[in-house]
């Protein structure tokens, strides 16, 4: 019920539609308990194993990514050092790396880049960093953004929610790829005068606005539609007629029953936020060059892949390994949530 | 039907002039001079005075705003030249006029749109209803297992490998380019071939599960099963019952994905060194082109809503039990 795309995943979950069984005979002599459905969703969540695996391979990329510095110090190469004009003798003279494979060496794990000869694994250390934290800070406020107008419109309902609605189409029928490449420029412009140098913390700000505005309108359908038929419940009613006042109503009746859906709907977020994120830098609007970044990788790969293919091999690799974990990660969540939806 | 599409344009028509507003009155925000563009390197006052009155740069914005929009309608009169009707202004880079620049550049996005929704579509479709008949065999877990890699590929990172193999170091296939089909029809198809199968790699994923799924879902129905009850061939059901229905979850993302390609295939063009509207559009907003930045906002929004008219228009024609409101 909660995903309007259908997505079918591994086959591993047939077991999953059966009430957890209690381990141990030392379980079978305590009290008998309700289960409350996050514990319900966690132990369904344990036995799949696919899904418990893939949570590992995701949180090993947040993990790497967030101890990038440490990581590099250790390694003993920063994302920002030259190390091409350092030592001459690693780039050739068309500035392409002179050693194989991309310059790997036991110097520099995963060769260095043209041009600069700055090293790739640090970079792309430090640039997975920037990628996977921008957009996990941009899909938190996605959400927020989102559950926020969904709720109003859905528990206010009349005006409100007629306008909130056209609102939400208007966004939906722009094109929402150009008009965030579009925007961009125009948020940083206004924060910095045009000969100044744009610090970094400006795109930051810049791609995590654009997000929040362009991008909240999946979520709050969801949560809107969700939201009608809770407000009809008798619970809602009764915390209504107490005299509960409506944000308590939000708060305390509606928002805990609406965490399934949103839980489910941000593991599904997350992923596309992290391409949109890499698509701006891509693109060339997001982050720019010093700054490392996952999308700008790829930037430079597509023009230098002629000569130097080896410079994408490493960063694509994780990108697919990072994304093949995440969308079974997604339909893990999906499954151990909702047991009755699927295939 | 008729009352629907009248109501749809109506809809559609606000849609594009606040669209058309928002990104005109944005771009005003950004403080930097339009003409300072125009104008270049060696620019005196006196020159820039005069790009201003050329573009129209003198007067208010909301009355450039209304000579923009009565432009598209009547044509207007600049300094480079008279813009006929369909005027949607002149480039503050080059002096091209937008619309023939657009017209220029809009043949190989469409090729590149079409050319790739016929792979997957005819890949996605047939692995999802094999899929789907011989459920739960190796062939429908190889398909899952197929379209959940190939769905986790970005362009970006795949086109290059492609390329890499079939190019660089085979030299089977030329470098991606344009030929326009009218001029060599060959050429056309061999130029494009590697975009569209990187393209379609990506998108067929997306259809397999999709067609599964709800292919799935509709042999399971009460009027697949009675059909297939009163004695009708199963492969009678497949096809003419539970593929019918079964169609309309697919044409609801084909026309999200032909809305979306349409308007931004500014990563296949950018990968692939081709110059089309997603290209266009990357570059008049990395150069602050409004004129042209206006022009591929609103033709992508129309492609975008045309496609929506005609989606929603569609399920009507699948499902009987739609009616047009």
């Amino acid at each position: 019920m909660t995903s309007p795309i259908e997505i079918e995943g591994a086959e591993t979950s047939s077991a999953l539609d059966k009430e957890p069984e209690p381990k141990g005979a030392g379980k079978k002599n305590e009290t008998v308990q309700g289960r409350s459905p996050g514990r319900l969703m966690w132990l369904r969540f344990k036995r799949d194993r696919t899904g418990v695996v893939s949570a590992w391979i995701v949180l090993f990329f947040f993990v790497i990514s967030a101890a990038a510095p440490l990581i590099s110090k250790l390694y003993g190469k920063d994302p920002y050092e030259f190390y091409g004009q350092d030592d001459p003798t690693l780039l050739n003279e068309f500035n392409l790396p002179a050693g194989p494979n991309g310059g790997m060496s036991p110097e520099h794990w995963f060769g260095i880049d043209p041009n600069y000869g700055r090293d790739v694994f640090s970079y792309l250390l430090y640039g997975m960093r920037t990628s996977l934290y921008t957009a996990l800070l941009a899909t938190i406020g996605i959400v927020i953004v989102g559950v926020l107008i969904g709720l109003v419109s859905g528990y206010f309902g009349g005006k409100i929610d007629y306008w909130l609605g056209r609102l939400t189409d208007f966004m939906l029928a722009l094109p929402s790829q150009l008009f965030m490449v579009a925007v961009m420029p125009v948020v940083v412009t206004v924060f910095v005068a045009p000969d100044e140098e744009t610090p970094v913390y400006i795109r930051f700000l810049a791609i995590l606005g654009v997000m929040w505005l362009l991008t909240w309108m999946s979520l709050s359908r969801l949560v809107r539609a969700v939201t009608l038929s809770l407000r009809e419940r008798e619970f809602v009613e009764a915390a209504k007629v107490a005299g509960a006042s409506p944000w308590r109503i939000i708060r305390k009746e509606l928002l805990p029953n609406l965490i399934t859906p949103i839980i489910v709907q941000g593991t599904y977020l997350l992923p596309s936020t992290i391409l949109s994120v890499a698509f701006l830098s891509f693109v060339g609007v997001g982050y720019q060059d010093p700054t490392p970044d996952w999308g700008l990788m790829f930037a430079t790969g597509a023009n230098i892949y002629e000569q130097d293919p080896t410079y994408m091999f490493f960063p694509g690799i994780a990108m697919v390994v990072f994304f093949v974990a995440f969308n079974l990660l997604g339909d893990s969540v999906r499954d151990a949530f909702d047991p009755k939806t699927g295939r | 039907m008729l009352r629907f599409l009248i109501r749809r344009t109506l809809g559609a028509a606000l849609i594009l002039l606040l669209i058309s507003a928002f990104t005109y009155f944005m771009y005003f925000a950004i403080p930097q001079d339009p003409a300072m563009l125009a104008c270049g390197k060696n620019c005196t006052p006196d020159a820039l005075a005069l790009i201003h009155k050329n573009l129209g740069l003198d007067k208010p914005v909301p009355v450039q705003y209304w000579d923009y929009l009565s432009g598209i309608f009547v044509g207007r009169d600049f300094g480079v030249g008279h813009c006929s009707a369909p005027c949607f202004g002149v480039s503050f880079r080059n002096n091209q006029m937008v619309w023939s620049t657009m017209m220029d550049r809009l043949p190989l996005t469409l090729s590149l749109t079409f050319g790739s929704l016929i792979v997957f579509l005819a890949a996605g479709l047939g692995a999802g209803l094999l899929a789907a008949r011989f459920r739960g065999t190796w062939l429908d877990k190889t398909f899952s297992g197929a379209s959940l890699v190939t769905s986790s590929f970005q362009i970006y990172f795949i086109g290059p490998v492609v390329m890499g193999l079939l190019v660089f170091s085979t030299g089977w296939l030329d470098k991606p380019k344009y030929v326009p089909l009218t001029d060599d029809p060959f050429g056309w198809f061999m130029g494009l071939l590697i975009p569209w199968i990187i393209m379609a790699t990506i998108f067929t994923a997306n259809y397999t599960r999709m067609a599964r799924s709800s292919m799935i879902e509709q042999l399971q129905e009460e009027h697949v099963r009675a059909a297939r009850a009163k004695g009708m061939s199963s492969r009678y059901t497949f096809f003419r019952y539970a593929w019918r229905g079964s169609l309309i979850p697919i044409i609801t993302i084909l026309g999200m994905d032909i809305g979306g390609l349409l308007s931004g295939g500014m990563v296949t063009e950018l990968t692939f060194g081709l110059a089309g509207m997603g290209r266009l559009a990357r570059d008049s907003v990395v150069g602050k082109d409004l004129p042209v930045l206006m022009g591929v906002m609103i033709l992508s929004a129309a492609f975008i809503i045309v496609c929506n008219i005609v989606v929603d228009a569609l399920y009507a024609v699948v499902d009987p039990r739609v009616r047009l409101s």
